[in-house]
């Protein structure tokens, strides 16, 4: 990254106090002369997609060369718009725990589910619940006093069976084609230790939940993700060399592993994968003796994507899905622009159709 | 007794849906000819709005774009286009959403392709 000189337009300034050229300038009319008009071919020799890492419960990409309204259209789908299979209805048959219907009903909306919210339909408000978009969930915990506990024992695990309500004692009831369905992953919490309520002997719960598909943006609990955020390349170039005596000095002012010094000639710079890791917390700039040898930036057009899901979807399925939430909500519109077009061109030509 | 515990279809969906049975873009105001016109694009929001603005401002015949989210009450976005040479607004916008949908489309290919490539370090998460 460092080695290549990057064409400056690309960064973003950091200094002291302040940042400069932020806004991405990019567009047709703004350099004279230059062809800033949108061509796909350019785009896609430009564009870099590169999975950094990746675990069963998160992902790092980035995505090199889109401007900020792309990576952030897709951050915010991933968010609010990719859906999920999420406890809507509660009905409660018995509660005598000491937490009340309506906060134990929102607990269960709130547990994360297994099931992958394709093999579901989404559910209007009209809609009557089907085995296409409903799932049925139980809970039936009674606590009582466990006659075989340890003498003595102040645990109340020992000394009570059930004394609490987890996440594990919500069962799922197939219903219709659903068996069939499902066959392969039953429906379930995706962590089974969730404490949902604390019973003490005689306290009982029984209720019935309906899961349904739904979005982020009607309830937080639908989410797909815990985290997806994006940040900017760190790019920093040295311009003057740093004196040898400073050159500890001077990589202690940046996140470890961002520095290189030459151990024979004392030399500083950049490591060619270490600037990621750099946070800019702009330490450098408050030394007067730096201030003058360093620029900070930040790359406008490289994005740093950190994923994590907590849902059904591999974390590595997020950004498909957001592309495709993406991709319909485009053809809805244009559908509608091109209804809009055929209407307005029929006004022009006066061929609306009235009685004689 | 059995107690529902209903939380189902928050204001905000309702009112979705309830737009969605309308118009999904409505002409707000415009010259004659369209080549300066507001479109208002119903349960859409900055997702949209964004990132159509910046395709719409990279076509050279347009003279101006912008978008507004008139209140937060409301789940719908304006947008504003104003066009050189006479040329049509509604145009400009539909060349732009297909513009956007090949930019979605190319992205996620390069994804896809990418990691088809195996090349990113793998590691176990704790739970």
């Amino acid at each position: 990254m460092s080695s290549q000189p990057l064409d400056p337009r690309r960064l973003v300034g950091v200094h002291a106090e302040r940042v400069t050229d932020v806004s991405s300038r990019d567009f047709p009319g703004h350099y004279p002369g230059e062809d800033h008009s949108w061509n796909l071919q350019r785009f896609k020799k430009n564009l870099k997609v590169k999975v950094q890492r990746l675990s069963n419960y998160s992902i790092e990409f980035d995505i090199i060369g889109v401007d900020a309204s792309i990576a952030n259209a897709f951050r915010r789908i991933m968010i609010a718009e990719v859906p999920t299979i999420c406890i809507e209805n509660v009905f409660a048959f018995n509660n005598t725990s000491v937490v009340v219907d309506e906060v134990l009903a929102h607990r269960f909306g709130l547990v994360p589910l297994n099931v992958d919210p394709s093999l579901m339909e989404m559910r209007g408000p009209d809609d009557p619940p089907t085995d296409r978009n409903t799932l049925v969930f139980e809970v039936d915990v009674t606590c009582q006093r466990n006659p075989k506990a340890p003498k003595g024992s102040t645990d109340p695990n020992e000394l009570y069976i059930n004394p609490e309500v987890l996440s594990s004692d919500i069962t799922w009831s197939p219903a219709g084609e659903q068996a069939e369905v499902f066959a392969d992953n039953a429906p379930a919490p995706t962590n089974p230790n969730i404490v949902l309520a604390k019973l003490r002997p005689g306290q009982e719960v029984h209720y019935q939940m309906h899961a349904v598909k739904g979005v982020g943006k009607d309830h937080a609990k639908f989410s797909p993700v815990a985290t997806a955020s994006y940040r900017l390349l760190p790019y920093i170039k040295i311009t003057k060399p740093i004196p040898t005596h400073l050159a500890e000095k001077f990589q202690k002012c940046f996140s470890p592993g961002v520095i290189k010094i030459n151990p024979q000639t004392q030399e500083v710079s950049v490591d060619e994968n270490g600037a990621r890791k750099d946070t800019v917390s702009r330490e450098v700039l408050r030394h007067p003796e730096f201030a003058d040898s360093v620029e900070l930036s930040r790359v406008r057009d490289y994005f740093l994507f950190n994923v994590e899901s907590e849902s059904a979807y591999r974390p590595e399925r997020l950004l498909p899905e957001a592309i495709k939430v993406m991709r319909e909500k485009l053809a809805i519109i244009k559908q509608a622009a091109e209804a809009l077009r055929e209407k307005s061109t029929l006004v022009d030509n006066d061929v609306v159709m009235t009685d004689v | 007794m059995v107690l529902d515990f209903n939380n189902t279809w928050s204001l905000r969906s309702l009112v979705s849906i309830m737009t969605e049975a309308a118009e999904k873009i409505k002409l707000l105001r415009s010259s004659p000819d369209l080549s300066a016109a507001t479109y208002q694009i119903h349960d859409e929001s900055h997702t949209i709005g964004n990132s159509l603005r910046w395709m719409l401002m990279k076509n050279p015949k347009v003279e101006f774009c912008g978008y507004s989210v008139p209140h937060p009450s409301e789940n719908v976005i304006n947008v504003r286009i104003q066009m050189y040479d006479n040329l049509s607004s509604l145009d400009a916008l539909i060349t732009a959403l297909s513009d956007l949908d090949k930019l979605c489309e190319t992205v996620e290919d390069a994804y896809i392709k990418d990691l088809r490539e195996n090349k990113y370090e793998k590691w176990e998460e704790k739970r």
